[in-house]
């Protein structure tokens, strides 16, 4: 059994001491409610119900799996039981809208509690996760009528939501889908086409699954600009606003996965069924992306919750697991050995575990933050500011969390060694649940091309001032300060490098394409470990500041992890830097032929 | 009917509880703090007897430091309509709790008081007994059943052995043990309702009671650390060992 508590501590630093949750989001318009006291009660109580509720079931899930059988998946034992109480406590709709029975907290809210359910079960997180999605299209695209229609209900979670956009020949690249919309009046389509890999496309938890699904109408322009978004239930909805008749979706199959195996991953057959279109017509590719934007953004906290798991389960082990003595000569000379946790190796494993985690988690909900300033902030030009910030930050959020995920989980099971490896600890489970999240979504390479190719040049390179400037400012500020400089001195030097990468890629990227391809995920990455520093740097500042309060031993940690993060993690960032400036030739020079 | 539930602020059960280096009691700064479990089932039974339709109200007291207000707010997020600090400079102890918790029946006439039979702190499994004796309302500890009926509360107590089934008159006072219910969650947006629930705070000077405390501590130390164990050869040597070192045969 994995060892998992809910680290509020940390939560609590980040948002209070760090980010000044209370400053930047408590006083937005609509979040007047959610005070320190408030988000507090509702932290407590979500890690409450994910340590005892969804924790216990996780193994169980992985074990069991889903199964299909006649057309109906059946999810693993204790599921529909589970998310009914989920549901009925009203964690589906945390910072969903309140005009449609949401409970409208702050998103830096639904940060939080996603990470907390992506620790303790990510399978069962996949199903209000992908409501989640649909909800938010929804509430953003639909007419008055469909919102009345659906959002109450998926809110809820009675009804669940799914998005299906992937079908056999095509997932990158959506221009080429093939699934039809044929308009029959009166604002009907009969919608017809197979979508695979849909997670959540069947279960029995909820009584109702609505489909948004992407197809394309008979006189669709070629491409990704002929794109349609559909409503598409599985139950038609009656006149009085219940489920009624079947309509023509059905689960063909469900897929055998490596990991999340409690999550159902389905084929769906849309076979003439009843649809309705979501905005103008040919709009969809742009709508479905404000819901992937938000589920990549949740894609990489998921590789932060496992990775969180795995770190605190090998941490209790390390200290506990007896065998061999320490190299400086036995430290607990009265047990027949040392708890592994006395060697460097097995320190410097469960440090770069820490640091990665709570590096990741400062990054998230800096941007959490910023998502809700985006949303809410009365002023135009600081919701631009912060709008522009998440988008640049989603990508890297989304491939370095995610590849620090897989990286983190591998690491906890090695340190279990031989224990790490059977089913029993349930470390193997964490890798393998971890890996798709490197994949989906998006898969980390397109994420790199998104950042370099999308992101970059966008408003003559604005988005990138929103992180440089505040960094540069920073910096210059850290300078004068002593006792930061152990910090600021490598997180200066990172950002240059930094800005060095992406002047190279701008003048490379116009002349040759390629270049900036090949560039691209070391970009990223290079990226990643400067906003990690970033937030590293301003973490130790702030815990420099507490060392004599009542919370030292908190404090002394972080600045210990801190040094780790600078001294041994951060010169990783060089080898990311050379491979940028090594171009592209030593990619494409060898023949196709010869691979 | 109102009810009245008394809830104590502890150290969370799950917390490792260590003692303070000067030996002067365990160490409480910075620590997991939450509501006594008892005390949980508690507000849970009152709750469920305010949804049956048999409370009318449902109040949560407690008598602690400022932060106490934290747990009363979960009591009302678990549904109790309101609730009173009694705020104290140190821990009271359970006498002093009951005479307060005696001001505010008095206050308030509840027909039905339900503490937890102790808190996992100090285990002392006092107050609610302290309190019917100081109000000389009939008692039932150890409860793993309640109904009202007619004038009285037919209630079942956890004893050793087995069950006992009592009829006690209301008003009455009655302490809850583990199996009554399984304490539920609060909702989130029970959580935000909570928030908006009144809760009155008051000192013990208003309410006319002494609380300084009546006992000296001593020393607070660690249990002693357990020893291995030994294999015995024999059954004789089992028998020798039990009769002339432990001395228990």
């Amino acid at each position: 059994m994995v060892s998992y508590t809910a680290p509020l501590d940390d939560i609590r630093f980040l948002l209070y001491d760090l980010l000044d949750y209370e400053g930047q989001v408590a006083g937005l318009p609509g979040c007047e409610e959610a005070s320190r006291e408030l988000v507090d009660a509702v932290l407590e109580e979500g890690a409450k119900f994910c340590e005892n509720e969804l924790l216990p079931l996780n193994r169980s899930g992985d074990e069991e799996g889903c199964a299909f059988e006649n057309g109906v998946v059946r999810t693993p034992k204790g599921f529909k039981e589970l998310y009914e109480a989920f549901c009925e406590a009203g964690w589906n709709g945390l910072s969903l809208n309140p005009d449609y029975g949401g409970q409208g907290l702050p998103k830096t809210l639904q940060f939080v509690m996603t990470e907390l359910i992506c620790s303790s079960n990510i399978s069962f997180g996949m199903y209000p996760g992908l409501t989640h999605g649909a909800c938010n299209a929804l509430e953003l695209h639909g007419s008055d009528d469909q919102k009345q229609t659906f959002l109450p209900n998926m809110i809820h979670g009675r009804w669940s939501g799914t998005m299906c956009l992937t079908e056999p020949h095509c997932g990158t690249d959506l221009g080429l889908i093939r699934t039809k919309a044929e308009p029959v009046g009166e604002g009907k389509y009969k919608i017809t086409g197979t979508k695979i890999f849909i997670s959540a496309g069947e279960h029995d938890m909820s009584e109702n699954i609505v489909h948004l699904v992407l197809a394309k109408l008979p006189d669709a322009p070629e491409g990704s600009k002929g794109i349609s978004l559909f409503i598409v239930p599985k139950f038609l909805v009656k006149e009085d606003g219940s489920p009624g008749a079947r309509n023509g979706v059905a689960c063909g199959s469900i897929e055998h996965k490596m990991g999340i195996k409690a999550s159902s991953t389905c084929v769906m057959n849309f076979d003439e069924a009843e649809g309705y279109l979501v905005g103008e017509p040919h709009s969809g590719m742009a709508k479905m992306f404000t819901m992937m934007n938000v589920a990549r953004l949740d894609v990489g906290i998921q590789g932060l919750g496992l990775a969180e798991t795995a770190y605190q389960s090998a941490a209790a082990y390390a200290k506990e697991r007896l065998q061999g003595r320490s190299l400086a000569g036995p430290q607990q000379p009265d047990r027949p050995a040392d708890p592994i946790i006395v060697h460097p190796d097995v320190r410097k494993n469960l440090l770069t575990m820490r640091a990665l985690n709570e590096g990741a988690r400062a990054l998230a909900l800096w941007v959490a933050i910023a998502v809700d300033v985006a949303e809410k902030h009365p002023d135009d030009a600081r919701r631009q500011e912060a709008d522009d910030l998440v988008a640049l930050m989603t990508p890297i959020i989304k491939s370095f969390f995610t590849d620090a995920g897989f990286e983190v989980t591998n690491i906890g099971m090695q340190v279990f060694g031989g224990h790490g490896y059977i089913r029993e600890h349930g470390m193997e489970q964490l890798v393998r649940d971890a890996r798709i999240a490197q994949i989906y979504e998006g898969a980390n390479g397109i994420q790199a091309l998104d950042l370099v190719g999308r992101k970059l040049g966008q408003n003559m390179g604005r988005l990138l001032r929103r992180f440089f400037h505040p960094v540069q400012d920073y910096i210059e500020e850290g300078m004068t300060k002593p006792e930061l400089a152990e910090f600021v001195a490598p997180l200066a030097k990172s950002l240059s490098r930094l800005q060095q990468a992406t002047l190279w890629i701008g003048q490379q990227g116009l002349k040759d394409p390629e270049e900036a391809g090949a560039a691209a995920t070391d970009y990223l990455n290079l990226f990643a470990y400067t906003a990690l520093a970033y937030l590293w740097c301003r973490m130790a500042e702030a815990s420099l500041a507490n060392l004599e309060g009542d919370r030292a031993e908190f404090h002394e940690a972080k600045l210990a992890t801190a040094r780790f993060f600078f001294q041994r993690l951060l010169p990783k960032s060089s080898g990311h830097f050379s491979a940028i400036m090594a171009g592209k030739a030593p990619l494409m020079e060898m023949k196709e032929a010869a691979f | 009917m109102k009810v009245l539930v008394p809830i104590k602020r502890v150290i969370d059960a799950n917390v490792k509880v260590r003692v303070k280096a000067d030996n002067t009691g365990v160490e409480t700064a910075n620590v997991k703090m939450a509501m006594n479990p008892f005390c949980e089932i508690a507000v849970e039974e009152a709750v469920r007897l305010k949804e049956a339709g048999t409370a009318s109200e449902v109040i949560v007291v407690s008598a602690g430091a400022a932060q106490a207000q934290e747990t009363l707010r979960t009591g009302l997020a678990m549904g109790a309509d309101r609730g009173i600090l009694i705020q104290c400079d140190s821990d009271p102890e359970p006498l002093a709790v009951a005479k307060l918790l005696k001001a505010v029946v008095e206050k308030e006439g509840p027909e039905l008081v339900i503490l937890g039979k102790q808190a996992v702190d100090n285990d002392n499994n006092q107050t609610g007994q302290m309190l019917a004796a100081l109000l000389g309302w009939p008692q039932g500890t150890f409860i793993s059943k309640v109904e009202k009926t007619d004038g009285s509360f037919a209630i079942t107590r956890e004893v050793d052995g087995g069950l006992e089934k009592l009829e006690i008159k209301a008003p009455a006072v009655v302490t809850t043990d583990l199996r009554l219910n399984e304490p539920r969650y609060a909702s989130l947006p029970n959580i935000m309702k909570a928030k908006k629930k009144p809760i009155d705070t008051m000192t013990p000077a208003d309410l006319g009671v002494d609380v300084s405390p009546r006992l000296t501590v001593v020393s607070v130390t660690e249990p002693p650390a357990r020893k291995a164990g030994v294999k015995v050869a024999s059954v004789a040597e089992l028998v020798d060992k039990l009769r002339n070192e432990a001395k228990v045969i």
